[in-house]
């Protein structure tokens, strides 16, 4: 009986659940015929961003799952991955053991920003998001006292080529020109002119088989129990404040590994601001494909990698098409990554505010029954 | 223990809160505070000319003190942080290009552009008001991303408006507004040329006496606000929103009203900054306001559900100190311009800060 | 197991106060294995307390601890937290619920202590990385289920279920640790119906079979008859009564929950108004206040009376005001002065001269970061106009500090406030000068009828006698019509001159203060729900 009634729902729910997803597949829709791409430069394209991208949005799932909402904070990692980068590219160990090396380096740097972060975000609970975000604007400043400042006095740096011409602090750019995709082409496999990042991907379904494997763990069942009620699982006997922590340090070494993989991928990164959209661009993917402030899943991430994605290779050229002028595209994706976490947010606490009002809803009504049966 | 003991000890732990400084204005204000002094010891000793830093403090703080003002009504009716301030500053930027599409020149072009822009800001302000009622404790969050959209959305806009007026569009192509617009001949120093008094004329300082003027009205006005009837209902709204509602408040709308408040405020706001800077900044720039100004108002000593005038002015002041002072002072010290690292770290450690208080007696 | 003889549980002279308030007084009990205890008193008679004691609750030991002894198997114990009460085999099931909602049954019942198997990771990283045995979960799960005699589903997620199968869950889970011997029921029944009730006595009875002792707390009088083999009824912090279910029936009971000494001299000036007329009437009253719900109220009030509301804690006696003053949504209709009061409406009741002093101090009562001026003369400004200046032919007003520091002070020695001066922040009062400022934001609005809330609720002996003593006076000299709510019977009996008892969210009687403590105490347990 219970299932009938369910799917009497269905078709509306489906709708609003999903109105973010279904409304950029109407923007795609609308877009591709505009861009005058072809489905074979366009299919390359999302195959590619698929590898670049998709290990960074899955570092986000941990932290929602904890409770703790999207994770602005994942900078952070991707600051620790940048070090990493740097320092292994003033080694010269290049290639996939540079990559390799630079994700090892970045892990006691990811493990201590994240602490931080977790111990601040214990601090402003109920208030996780807006606090990890402004962390990130904080750490910025410290990443680069360190890079522009520390590194060359303090943190010995080797090679001028990587110095600014005063002899401390880095270069605007680094270059990864001898680590650029070895990852990607390794194993790589071309079918009908689309290069497939074999590696890349496997890594990716990897991590996937871990967040899978690691919901069914006792951790996993912890940071579930403290996402619903944390008062409850205090009284059980969890340590909240740890596990949340955790949540966050696993979120920020992921997010770690995912801007190196970023990073190998386009081959060289203008140090300062490499770090800065990376939260909001990866939110908001997982945010297209579906996923809410408190439910976010692999197969969120996944669509909208591939659907936020799509609007962004499509965007400057269907916005060029029709106003002939190519900024407006730019804007345009700009406009809606911070569209659709706005929405997100906004239908997040409304939902949150009706579920409230809805039970007191209820009790009048119950109240009102009984009193006209009572007559 | 007994409970006059207990009494008692309270009364202790308040007197010793009274007399320490640092207990009563936050250890991080404190250091801040201590910091700026430092800077203004050192100043002299580094070779800077301390007249010309006051004088760049001043005119720094005529520039942002309404925008900071503009903090104050939200942050009292409980609405937290402004985070969507960027909507204020549309819609002021919106009045300055229409007032200077329409024609209007030198100081009216001002007045003209805090008219056209005040619309705007009513009903940027009403919508995004309404928004924050349906959205109660999740403001903050919202807000930064409301003003982020809409700064996206404008991006846009500016390119594809029918604006005309030689000056502010790109050159080449003749249509969409330039990122930078010069303002001189239409409200440059509109405010601060009134009554001016030279400070260093020969470096084109002045004391912005009609910027400061205008200021004190705007604060005046506020401050007078709160001591209305419908000001003390808006505190009692941020101090506590069952309290107000038990006294037959409408809580809502207390809270939109403080909401088109803070946005028109933050129209006239930029407008002010512009007049001083001498241009006008469009597309992105906004972003860049924000932050700044949230954290000057809590260096100034706010918390997330209170604000006063006397924070304004001290956190603008302080905040601008550090702006004007550590590029100087810091890099001739250990020869490294790390001034931009340090504001950075100050301003949003300081609103990390703040976020990361209990909130006492604020629900 | 050296000393078979020893009961389970024994409490010895415990004794315990609250900063110089005794709430317990030489309390002894003993609990043998398999046996029910029932455990039965007015609210504050201390029975919570006691159990919070033998839990080892934290509030405890922050409020300096308890004197005399606990003994589990003739061991003397002493728990620092609830985890050590949980492993000496003591369970508690309190009345608010603690699952998560997300969760199944079956997860619910064992959280945090889910059966797991071990892998290369948890070896390497820790245990918390093992993987969890679902099936494991479910066979235990349903095992402790089954010990109480029900059927529910351990798959089926807390959310989707009807309120009685979530107290089963909690008790199942306390039932699934192996070495529970001792479980206690606080109140448990009070959100269930009456089949689900039905189910949940058999279950203890299950239980009891079982070898557990059970601790079941309630106001259902029938249920403790039914179900317990002794009965402990508490009054003001004592045992005056401790004898098997079998010997005791109802009345007695009630009488003993209730009965005061005679000597009491209660209701001494409770007064007859046979000729007033009714200033409000209210006529089927619904409110929609959690844990306070009310139904289909009638209720006539007399002009110049002060008429008490009385009643068992959840019953709904809070509900009254709080819904008449608009504060949680409510329907039905209400007339004043001949006139009807729109309900969910703040403004025009106050606007009608009515005024409430509300239970919550803090969270409705008081602006606690503001100063006692504001605190006072709030409401009256914003309703009354009252306290303001008019500058420039009344082009615009402020707010006249001046007056609002004379009304302000006016109060600070009528009510004799103990403060450092009327810029004093509320928050830095004690409770029971806090409850005068709240007294007094009402006296400022100098209304015609007054709902007073759980006047005495946390504040001490002296600061209850002055806060009565206002409200007497308040209604003598001003002829203001008032309203008491208070679950303190004598308090009630002292002060009004009328009782009414509210019951299962209804009037279940209205009897002359002078009436006798039994009488009120059987309408108090007569509609319980």
């Amino acid at each position: 009986m219970k299932k009938h009634q369910r799917g009497k729902f269905n078709l509306g729910r489906l709708l609003q659940d999903n109105i973010v997803p279904v409304m950029f597949i109407v923007i795609c829709i609308i877009c591709f015929p505009m861009s005058g791409y072809s489905p074979t430069y366009l299919l390359n394209e999302l195959v590619t961003r698929l590898g670049r991208n998709t290990f960074l949005v899955l570092s986000l799932l941990i932290p929602v799952m904890a409770g703790m909402g999207m994770n602005f904070a994942m900078t952070l990692g991707a600051m620790a991955g940048q070090i990493g980068l740097i320092l292994v590219s003033d080694w010269q160990i290049w290639g996939i053991p540079g990559i390799i090396l630079a994700m090892i380096v970045s892990i006691p740097i990811s493990i201590l920003f994240g602490i931080f972060c977790g111990n601040l975000l214990n601090k402003a609970k109920g208030r996780e998001m807006i606090t990890s975000y402004i962390i990130a604007f904080f750490m910025t400043g410290v990443y680069q006292l360190i890079v522009l400042f520390m590194m060359g006095p303090i943190i010995p740096i080797i090679h001028d080529t990587l110095k600014l011409p005063r002899g401390y602090g880095i270069r605007n750019t680094v270059s990864l020109l001898n680590m650029r995709q070895y990852l990607d082409n390794l194993l790589a496999v071309n079918v009908m002119g689309v290069k497939i990042p074999v590696l890349t991907l496997l890594i990716i379904g990897l991590l996937c088989v871990v967040i899978i494997w690691f919901r069914r763990t006792k951790l996993g069942q912890d940071m579930r129990a403290v996402a619903q009620d944390m008062e409850v699982a205090r009284n059980a006997g969890i340590n909240v404040d740890r596990t949340r922590i955790i949540a966050i340090v696993m979120s920020t070494v992921l997010a770690g590994f995912g801007m190196i993989i970023y990073l190998q991928n386009l081959g060289n990164f203008p140090t300062y601001s490499a770090h800065t959209q990376i939260g909001t661009f990866s939110i908001a993917a997982l945010l297209v494909g579906g996923a809410s402030v408190e439910k976010a899943s692999i197969g969120n991430a996944f669509l909208g990698v591939l659907l936020f994605h799509m609007m962004f290779i499509m965007a400057p050229a269907a916005g060029t098409a029709v106003t002939g002028d190519s900024m407006i595209g730019e804007y345009f994706r700009t406009f809606v990554s911070y569209g659709v976490i706005t929405v997100a947010l906004i239908m997040y606490e409304a939902r949150k505010r009706r579920a409230k009002s809805q039970t007191s809803h209820l009790l009048a009504l119950a109240q009102r029954e009984e009193e006209a049966s009572a007559k | 223990m007994d409970r006059t003991d207990m009494e008692k000890t309270l009364e202790n732990r308040d007197l010793m809160a009274r007399f320490s400084f640092a207990a009563r204005f936050g250890l991080p204000r404190t250091i801040i505070a201590g910091f700026v002094l430092l800077l203004f010891i050192m100043a002299p000793f580094v070779g800077a000319d301390l007249t010309m830093q006051i004088g760049n403090v001043i005119n720094r703080f005529s520039w942002n003190a309404v925008l900071v003002l503009a903090m104050v009504p939200m942050i009292h009716s409980g609405c937290s942080l402004n985070f969507g301030i960027p909507l204020g500053i549309l819609a002021g930027l919106l009045g300055g290009t229409l007032s200077i599409q329409l024609g209007c020149t030198g100081v009216s072009s001002f007045f003209v552009a805090i008219l056209l822009a005040t619309p705007f800001a009513l009903l940027a302000g009403g919508g995004y008001g309404w928004l924050l009622n349906k959205i109660k404790g999740g403001e903050m969050m919202i807000a930064t991303y409301v003003g982020l959209s809409a700064i996206a959305f404008m991006c846009m806009m500016w390119l594809l408006l029918p604006y005309t007026e030689p000056t502010m569009v790109w050159g080449l192509s003749g249509e969409g507004l330039r990122t930078t617009i010069s303002l001189s001949g239409f409200y440059d120093k509109a405010l601060a040329n009134f009554l001016a008094i030279p400070i260093d004329p020969e470096n084109g300082l002045y004391f912005p006496t009609g910027t400061i003027l205008f200021f004190a009205l705007l604060a005046l006005g506020v401050w007078a606000f709160f001591r209305s009837k419908t000001g003390t209902a808006m505190t009692a709204v941020g101090s506590n929103p069952l309290f107000a509602k038990a006294a037959g408040i409408n809580v809502d709308r207390m809270r939109l009203l403080s909401v088109i408040m803070s946005t028109w405020l933050g129209a006239v706001g930029i407008l002010v900054y512009q007049q001083g800077f001498g241009f006008m900044q469009l597309y992105m720039a906004p972003n860049n306001m924000t932050l700044p100004t949230v954290s000057a108002i809590l260096i100034g000593g706010a918390a997330v559900n209170k604000a006063s005038i006397p924070n304004v002015i001290i956190g603008t002041i302080l905040y601008q100190s550090i702006v004007t002072l550590t590029p100087t002072v810091v890099t001739a010290m250990i020869h490294m311009d790390i001034s931009e690292v340090v504001r950075m770290i100050i301003s949003n450690g300081m609103i990390l800060y703040a976020l990361t208080r209990k909130m006492e007696g604020s629900r | 197991m050296e000393n078979n003889n020893a009961p389970l549980l024994e409490m010895r002279n415990i004794k315990k106060d609250f900063f110089g308030n005794q709430v317990l007084t030489d309390i002894n009990l003993t609990l043998r294995s398999g046996e029910v205890l029932g455990l039965v008193g007015e609210n504050g008679a201390g029975k919570s307390t006691l159990m919070k004691i033998l839990f080892g609750m934290d509030v405890i030991r922050e409020t300096g601890g308890y004197e005399g002894e606990v003994l589990i198997d003739g061991q003397v114990v002493k728990f620092s937290d609830p985890f050590d009460a949980l492993a000496a085999g003591i369970g508690m099931v309190h009345q608010e619920f603690s699952l998560i909602p997300g969760f199944t049954a079956a997860e619910n019942i064992l959280l945090n202590r889910e059966p797991t198997k071990k892998s290369i990771v948890s070896e390497v990283f820790g245990p918390r990385l093992n993987t969890l045995d679902y099936k494991e979960i479910a066979e235990r799960s349903a095992k402790a289920i089954d010990k109480m005699g029900v059927k529910i589903s351990g798959d089926m997620v807390i959310n989707d279920m009807p309120v009685g199968h979530k107290q089963f869950t909690e008790i199942a889970r306390e039932l699934s640790k192996e070495n529970l011997k001792l479980l206690i029921l606080d109140e448990p029944t009070a959100v269930l119906t009456e089949k689900e009730a039905e189910a949940l006595l058999q279950s203890i009875r299950n239980m009891a079979a079982h070898g557990i002792s059970v601790i079941f707390i309630t106001h259902r009088l029938q249920e403790i008859l039914s179900v317990c083999d002794k009965v402990v009824i508490m009054r003001d912090g004592y045992v005056v009564k401790e004898s098997p279910a079998k010997e005791l029936d109802v009345p007695e009971i009630t009488r003993w929950m209730v009965g005061r000494d005679v000597a009491s001299a209660a209701a001494a000036e409770a007064r007859e108004l046979p000729d007033a007329r009714a200033i409000m009437s209210i006529r089927k009253l619904w409110v929609d206040m959690p844990g306070e719900v009310v139904r289909d109220v009638d209720l006539d009030i007399k002009e110049g009376e002060i008429l008490g509301i009385g009643g068992l804690a959840g019953q709904g006696k809070l509900g009254i005001p709080n819904g008449i003053m608009g504060l949680y949504e409510a329907g039905g209709t209400v007339e004043f002065d001949g006139k009807p009061i729109p309900l969910n409406s703040p403004r025009e009741c106050l606007s009608a001269s009515l005024a409430f002093v509300s239970e919550d101090r803090r969270g409705v009562g008081l602006l606690l970061d503001e100063s006692l001026e504001w605190n006072v003369a709030f409401s009256a400004m914003q309703i009354q106009d009252k306290f303001l200046k008019k500058y420039l032919g009344g082009l615009f007003s402020w707010r006249d500090e001046r007056a609002i520091r004379a009304v302000t002070n006016k109060y600070i020695d009528e009510l004799q406030i103990k403060c450092t001066g009327s810029k004093q922040k509320a928050k830095e009062l004690s409770g029971g000068n806090q409850q005068k400022v709240c007294l007094a934001k009402a006296f400022a609005l100098e209304p015609r009828f007054l709902f007073v809330s759980e006047p005495t609720r946390g504040i001490d002996v002296g600061a209850k006698a002055l806060v009565l003593e206002a409200l007497k006076r308040f209604n003598r000299e001003y002829g203001v019509t008032v309203v008491v709510i208070s679950s303190e019977l004598e308090e009630l009996r002292q002060t009004c001159d009328r009782i009414a008892i509210v019951s299962g969210g209804k009037i279940a009687g209205i009897l002359p203060a002078s009436e006798s403590s039994e009488a009120f105490g059987a309408l108090m347990v007569s509609q319980v729900i």
